[in-house]
């Protein structure tokens, strides 16, 4: 946002924020820890408002609950937006000195009436304008979001509805204000940071910008493809479209955990070659032709990972690594060597000042920093600079410093891609739970005292209305498959809402229902919104 | 936040030393600066102070009770004595009593402390007089906890941890009174029928041992726990975007319990159940 892939807050700032916004993320189940801070923030006296379909365990620590209709989330930003302009409590200075684009914005969210947004959203009136009002007038507020935001076909929008209302109240680049995404995994940050994109060199260079390649083919002694490549689910149409053929896969078990399942292992099944670098023999690496056994990153190797505050902290071998399993620089290493470049045998030291070389937010963090300094959060551009707490302060500086000012991005709702019909009458979504983890390949292997299974979350009146008894097993069928799993009365869920994991896919593959409607820009699909019907196993009366 | 120019100081005497600390520097904190060490036992780093041991407790002049050093703000002029008659007295007097009812054997520098007071729990066990003890079998519900109540000293850390100096679950409490008094959950029901989380937060602050991690406890029934031949090994945990930092103690090339470091910004010694159980699988497939 506002150009850095980054969240702009630490962790600590929610111990003294003011307002906190929870939109999309269960962060009590999904990110625990983080959630020990904000209930500092609550301690201190702090207010939060919680948007999400389902009253989960981080919901019930909120002043509100806005259960909200799954996938109607712009419907909702946009009349807060209305409201806070309507009110008169948008922050007039700091739009006029550091946005462009309000007019515009505005303008678009006039027709975002709370009448309009309570229809739309399933929110009342008032929950809305006392979210609208707290967020506006406080001093300092922060919004966080997971997945309940990008996993939708509208991702990218949904989130820019977010920055909006950042920019209108002055809500970022101060100490306690901010927008917070919270990473799902150990490095999703990092993987970012390093590259890991299909249009991005390490530290957010631009792939075709011909000065950003020239730094890098200079360290590189290459010339690098300005093309950029392609995200998943691109990669998914070209397989399809057979203009790819071949495909090599690191850590990552598609397999299981990609939305609309059944096409997504046909298309890897089809492939010419198909190798796959992981820990286990997962679903994925079962259907390859060549299988690298890796080691586990977090205890058999050392590097860094990057948390969702930006902190760049080391991961080191506890470990060795069982029988043939290596290090993946290793394997990645002798890959290169067989495809005619030698990099030699780097240390991971090595690697990391390479990569300082190359991206301007690392050049501080020397290995030895990191070492004595516990982790160091980017950008820190030199040796002596202490790493930065919280991003985009430039946008209260008298210049902004030298920079553009940030825009507001209209948007517009439109709700899940997916439509509820008289076939499938009930909305699906899927999240984690506490003590399980994605598939499953790693949380499986303890015995969790509280770990339920497949189930699936359904509302007693639902319940009651399908005749449905709680722990009975049910065929749930979306417009892609159908699987069988067992009921779980929850109170926690409004009427027509089902919920189920994905951490289970040896008991139950769940996303053979999700939905492949996805979104252009960040290649991700929403797992968030699916059409479904619950059958009953034993049609009533029949014989047993 | 980092502001640290405007925080006075106090001035006091330990010992016969003196010593200056930030305001609010607790006589406990301040002893440390004096270089002088104190015995805890329901003190912990990452817990507000509950003063129900009473093993820390020091002399202050003026003050007509002994003080408990882990709660008490230091302040100008305090003239402390940590090794009165007085104090040395009462802190054995302690350890002698919760020694003699409760199993420390697995309590962290408790028999340092023993033997620099003299301490002799066995005092209260005579053979016309056996010292009363709880005398319970090991609760043993799952695969992740234990709960061993002949080595509770009832000192509310776990509590603490469960309520609201981190997880905020409040599972356990302190049921019943007297020699009754146990760690509870709501009407004494099984752990994993409880509100319990299993974040093992109350393991990681329990002093004695009372509640140990299930890999610990039977590696200690098969005589087979030596902690000082583990490493210990600082990584970061994988199962989510938050960075915890993971303490890996390491036995025989195998993970046998994980903790995290108190002084950690981001953990402050806490974790969640992936974090600490999820790592089996390094060992040992799906």
């Amino acid at each position: 946002m506002f150009g850095a892939g980054g969240g702009t807050s630490s962790y600590t700032e929610i111990e003294e924020t003011d307002v906190i916004v929870l939109w999309g993320s269960n962060a009590r189940d999904a990110h625990p820890i983080f959630f020990h801070h904000l209930m500092k923030g609550l301690d201190n006296g702090a207010r939060m408002y919680s948007v999400d379909p389902r009253r989960t365990s981080s919901a019930k620590f909120s002043d509100v609950w806005l259960g909200i209709n799954v996938g109607s989330d712009i419907a909702l930003a946009n009349a807060i937006g209305r409201e806070i302009i309507d009110a008169g409590l948008d922050n007039r200075g700091f739009i006029a000195h550091s946005t462009v684009g309000f007019e515009d914005y505005a303008a678009s969210v006039e027709s975002y009436t709370l009448e309009f947004a309570a229809e739309a959203t399933g929110v009342p009136i008032g929950a809305i304008r006392e979210l609208a009002h707290a967020y506006a007038t406080a001093e300092k507020a922060q919004i966080l979001w997971t997945l309940g935001i990008t996993e939708h076909h509208n991702g990218v929008d949904n989130v820019f509805s977010l920055c909006n209302l950042a920019l209108l109240t002055g809500h970022v680049g101060r100490w306690g204000s901010g927008l917070v995404p919270l990473r799902g995994q150990n490095n999703v940050q990092g993987g970012g940071d390093m590259g890991a994109l299909p249009n991005k060199l390490p530290g957010f260079a631009d792939m075709a910008d011909p000065a950003d390649r020239a730094r890098f083919e200079a360290v590189y002694g290459m010339e690098l493809n300005p093309v950029p490549g392609k995200h998943l689910t691109l990669m998914f149409e070209a397989m399809e479209q057979g203009s790819m053929r071949g495909v090599y896969i690191i850590g990552e078990n598609p397999a299981d955990s990609e939305a609309d399942i059944g096409r997504i292992r046909r298309l890897l099944s089809g492939l010419d070659i198909l190798v796959v670098q992981d820990i286990f023999l997962t679903r994925t690496a079962e259907m390859a032709d060549v299988v690298f056994p890796a080691s586990v990153a977090w205890a058999e190797s050392d590097g860094t990972v990057t948390s969702s505050e930006r902190r760049v902290q080391r991961v080191r071998a506890a470990l060795t690594p069982p029988g043939q399993a290596r290090d993946d620089i290793e394997i990645l290493g002798e890959m290169a060597r067989r495809l005619g470049v030698d990099w030699g045998d780097p240390t991971h030291e090595e690697l990391w000042d390479e990569l300082r070389s190359l991206s301007p937010a690392h050049a501080g963090m020397s290995w030895d920093r990191l070492e004595a300094e516990g982790g160091l959060q980017w950008p820190c551009p030199s040796d002596d600079h202490p790493g930065s707490p919280f991003l985009h302060g430039w946008l209260w500086e008298d210049d902004l410093g030298g920079r553009e000012p940030a825009p507001f991005t209209v948007v517009a709702h439109e709700g899940p891609k997916e439509q509820l019909s008289e076939e499938f009458p009930l909305r699906l979504t899927t999240g984690r739970a506490l003590d399980s983890y994605n598939t499953g390949v790693q949380s499986g292997g303890y015995d969790s005292p509280i770990r339920y299974g497949d189930t699936i979350d359904v509302n007693a009146a639902d319940a009651e209305r399908l005749d449905l008894a709680d722990g009975e097993r049910v065929r749930v069928s979306s417009a892609r498959g159908s699987v069988e799993m067992s009921v779980r009365v929850h109170p926690d869920l409004p009427e027509g809402l089902t919920f189920t994991t994905f951490h289970f896919p040896d008991l139950v593959d769940t996303n053979l229902l999700t939905s492949d409607a996805w979104d252009r820009r960040s290649g991700t699909a929403e797992f968030k919104a699916a059409s479904i019907r619950i059958d009953k196993l034993v049609a009533a009366g029949g014989a047993e | 936040m980092t502001a640290t120019e405007t925080e006075t100081t106090v001035s006091l005497t330990i010992d016969g030393r003196t010593v200056e600390v930030v305001a609010g520097t607790t006589i406990h904190k301040a002893c440390e600066a004096a270089g002088t060490d104190t015995p805890t036992l329901c003190w912990a780093e990452n817990l507000t102070p509950v003063n129900v041991c009473r093993v820390c407790v020091v002399e202050v002049e003026g003050s007509r009770a002994l003080v408990p050093s882990c709660a008490r703000p230091a302040e100008d002029a305090m003239v402390v004595h940590t090794d009165s008659e007085r104090v040395r007295h009462s802190r054995r007097m302690v350890l002698e009593f919760l020694g003699s009812g409760v199993d420390l054997d697995q309590a962290k520098d408790l028999a340092r402390w023993i033997e620099e007071y003299g301490a002799d729990p066995t005092r209260y066990d005579q053979p016309d007089l056996p010292a009363v003890t709880i005398n319970e079998p090991v609760r043993i519900q799952d695969d992740l906890y234990i709960r061993d109540y002949d080595r509770c000293v009832l000192c509310y850390k776990c509590v603490e941890a469960c309520g609201d100096d981190a997880q905020h679950t409040f599972a356990i409490a302190v049921a019943g009174r007297g020699f009754g008094a146990r760690i509870s959950t709501e009407y004494d029901i099984e752990l994993p029928d409880s509100a319990c989380v299993y974040c093992g937060n109350c393991i990681a602050v329990c002093p004695t041992g009372a509640i140990q991690f299930k890999s610990e406890f039977d590696l200690r029934a098969a005589a087979d726990w030596r902690p000082d031949e583990q490493t210990v090994t600082r990584t970061v945990c994988s199962y989510c975007g938050v960075g915890c930092n993971l303490d890996l103690h390491v036995q025989d090339g195998r993970i046998v319990k994980v903790t995290s470091p108190v002084d950690h910004p981001i953990t402050h010694g806490h974790l969640c159940i992936k974090g600490r159980f999820g790592w089996r699988y390094v060992h040992g497939g799906r």
